[in-house]
C-alpha cells in the first residue's frame, strides 16, 4: 500500500470520535472526542484509574474500545483489533515508551534499537546500527549500547526505549507514566530526553504526573476525570485557572508537595 | 539370609561389557523420542494457549490423555495394539521412540505454555506498538525469553523420559535393562549387574545435566 509521509499540515494526526470503552460493566472512557495536531504536545493528566492511561493504549490498539471512532494519520483504527494488517500499520507510525520500558531483555541495547527497523522496516543491519548509534548518541547512552539491559539502571533503560521508538522514525509519540517507575534522581534524564524531543516538533501524547514538566512543555494540557475530558486548554489556564470542580480538586492534591 | 554373601566386584565388573551395547538403544530411544516429543510440546504447547477453541481443546484433550496414562501402558498399547489395527508388525525400538514422543510431548506442552505465560505482557506489547507482526513479535521477542525459562524444567523432563525407557524392556527392545536381564539370566549375579545398570543409568543422567547447567550459564546473559 502507498502512503503519503506528509499530508497536508492542518489535517490532525489523532483524531478521536465518541470513543467508549468498557472493561465489563466499568465505563473506562466516556465519548471521548480528541483531536492531535501535527507537532502538537499533549499531556494528559488524572487521578490513577481515571482512564488516562487507557486513553492513549487506544491510540495504538493495545487497548479495544466498543464504540466510536479512532483515526491515525488518516488510517481507521479498527475497533476490534480483528484487521491485523490495519493495526500493524499505525503501529508502525506510532511510537511507545511504557512506564515499565518493557526492553527486551535477551536482546542488547544495540539490538533493543535495531530489531523493529529491520524486521519490520526492512532496513540492512549496516543501516539500522547507524541509525541506533546516531539514536543512542542523542539520548546520551553510546557507551552502553553493548550492553544488556539489566545492567542499566532505570533511567538509562527507559532512555534506550525513548531510542527504540525513535528508530522506526514514528509520526506520532506515545508516553504512558515514563517516569512513574523511576528514582527519584533519575527522572530529569528522562525529561530532558523528551524535552529535546518536543523542541524538535515531534507530536507527542504524554501521561505524566510531573506537573512541572506538562506545564513546560504541553501546548495543550488534558484533564481526564471519571473517563472523560473534564477539561482542556493551554497548560497556564489549566494550572493557574481551572475551570471546574474536580480539576480544582485534583491540581489541589497534586500540586501541595 | 546367607550371612556368607560377598559383593562380587569382578562379576560387577565383568558384567559392563555386557551391558554396554544397551547405552546406543538407550540414548536413541530417549533423544529421538525427546526430540519429537519436543516438536509435539512446542505445537500442542501453544494451541493450548490458542485464543480459538477449536484448536485449544484437541491440545487440552492430547495432553491429558497422555500425561494421565502409564507410558508402560502406552508402549505396550504402541507395539502389541496398533498392530492389529495397522495390520503389520511394529519395531520394538519404533514403538519405544513414539511411546516416549507421545508421553514427553504431553509434559513438554505444558512447559512451552508455563513458559510463553510467563513472559510479562508488557514484552508483547512493547514489540506490536514497534510496529512488529503477532508472529515477528513471538519469533524474536516471546520465544527466545520463554526458551531460556523452558531450560531446567526440559531437562527434568529429559531425566524422567530416559529412566522411563527402562520400562521398554518389556517389549524386548535391546535397551539397558533388557541387556541386564539376558546376561543374569546365564550368570545369576543380579545385584552386581543391577547396580552397573543403575550406575550406567546415572553416568548418562548426570552428563545431561551437566550439559544443561553449562547451557543454563552461558543463557544467564540479560536475564
Amino acid at each position: 500500500m502507498n502512503h503519503d509521509k506528509s499530508p497536508s499540515t492542518d489535517a490532525p494526526i489523532v483524531q478521536l470520535e465518541k470513543v467508549n470503552k468498557h472493561f465489563g460493566s466499568l465505563h473506562v472512557l466516556k465519548d471521548i472526542d480528541l483531536e492531535v495536531a501535527a507537532g502538537e504536545v499533549v499531556v494528559v493528566i488524572g487521578a490513577s484509574g481515571s482512564g488516562k492511561s487507557t486513553l492513549i493504549r487506544c491510540i495504538n490498539g493495545l487497548e479495544e474500545f466498543q464504540q466510536g471512532h479512532i483515526q491515525v494519520d488518516g488510517n481507521d483504527l479498527v475497533p476490534y483489533g480483528k484487521a491485523a494488517k490495519a493495526l500493524q500499520k499505525i503501529r508502525t507510525e506510532v511510537g511507545m515508551v511504557f512506564q515499565q520500558f518493557n526492553l527486551f531483555p535477551h536482546l542488547s541495547v544495540l539490538d533493543n534499537v535495531t530489531l523493529a527497523p529491520m524486521k519490520v522496516r526492512g532496513w540492512s543491519r549496516k543501516d539500522a546500527t547507524e541509525t541506533a548509534e546516531r539514536l543512542l548518541e542523542r539520548v546520551d547512552i553510546a557507551d552502553q549500547a553493548s550492553k544488556y539491559p539489566s545492567q542499566l539502571s532505570g533511567g538509562q533503560q527507559q532512555r534506550v526505549a525513548l531510542a527504540r521508538a525513535l528508530a522506526m522514525e514514528p509520526r506520532l509519540m506515545l508516553f504512558d507514566e515514563p517516569t512513574s517507575a523511576l528514582d527519584p534522581e533519575m527522572i530529569g534524564e528522562v525529561l530532558d530526553a523528551m524535552r529535546e524531543l518536543a523542541h524538535e516538533g515531534m507530536t507527542m501524547m504524554i501521561v505524566t504526573h510531573e506537573m512541572g514538566f506538562a506545564r513546560e512543555v504541553a501546548d495543550r494540557v488534558i484533564y481526564i476525570h471519571q473517563g472523560e475530558i473534564a477539561e482542556e486548554g493551554p497548560p497556564e489556564e489549566i494550572f493557574d485557572s481551572p475551570k471546574n470542580e474536580p480539576t480544582r480538586n485534583f491540581l489541589a492534591r497534586v500540586l501541595k508537595h | 539370609m546367607d550371612a556368607t554373601f560377598q559383593f562380587d566386584w569382578q562379576a560387577a565388573f565383568a558384567s559392563i561389557p555386557h551391558l554396554l551395547p544397551g547405552i546406543p538403544y538407550t540414548l536413541l530411544i530417549s533423544f529421538g523420542g525427546l526430540a519429537i516429543g519436543f516438536l509435539i510440546g512446542i505445537v500442542f504447547g501453544l494451541l493450548r494457549i490458542s485464543p480459538i477453541v477449536w484448536l485449544r481443546v484437541p491440545a487440552v484433550a492430547y495432553i491429558e490423555v497422555f500425561r494421565g496414562t502409564p507410558v508402560l501402558v502406552q508402549v505396550l498399547f504402541i507395539f502389541y495394539g496398533l498392530p492389529q489395527l495397522l495390520g503389520g508388525p511394529i519395531n520394538a525400538l519404533v514403538a519405544g521412540i513414539a511411546a516416549i514422543a507421545v508421553n514427553s510431548g504431553a509434559y513438554i506442552s505444558e512447559i512451552v505454555r508455563g513458559g510463553v505465560q510467563s513472559i510479562e505482557r508488557g514484552q508483547r506489547e512493547a514489540g506490536l506498538s514497534l510496529g512488529l507482526s503477532r508472529r515477528q513479535t513471538f519469533r524474536y521477542i516471546i520465544w527466545p525469553q520463554a526458551f531460556r525459562r523452558m531450560i531446567p524444567p526440559l531437562g527434568n523432563q529429559g531425566i524422567i523420559s530416559i529412566k522411563d525407557t527402562s520400562l521398554f524392556s518389556v517389549i524386548g527392545v535391546g535397551e539397558l535393562v533388557r541387556q541386564g536381564q539376558v546376561y543374569i539370566a546365564t550368570t545369576f549375579t543380579a545385584l552386581e549387574v543391577y547396580l552397573m545398570v543403575a550406575l550406567l543409568y546415572l553416568a548418562i543422567t548426570l552428563s545431561l545435566s551437566f550439559a544443561l547447567r553449562q547451557l543454563e550459564r552461558k543463557g544467564l546473559v540479560g536475564q
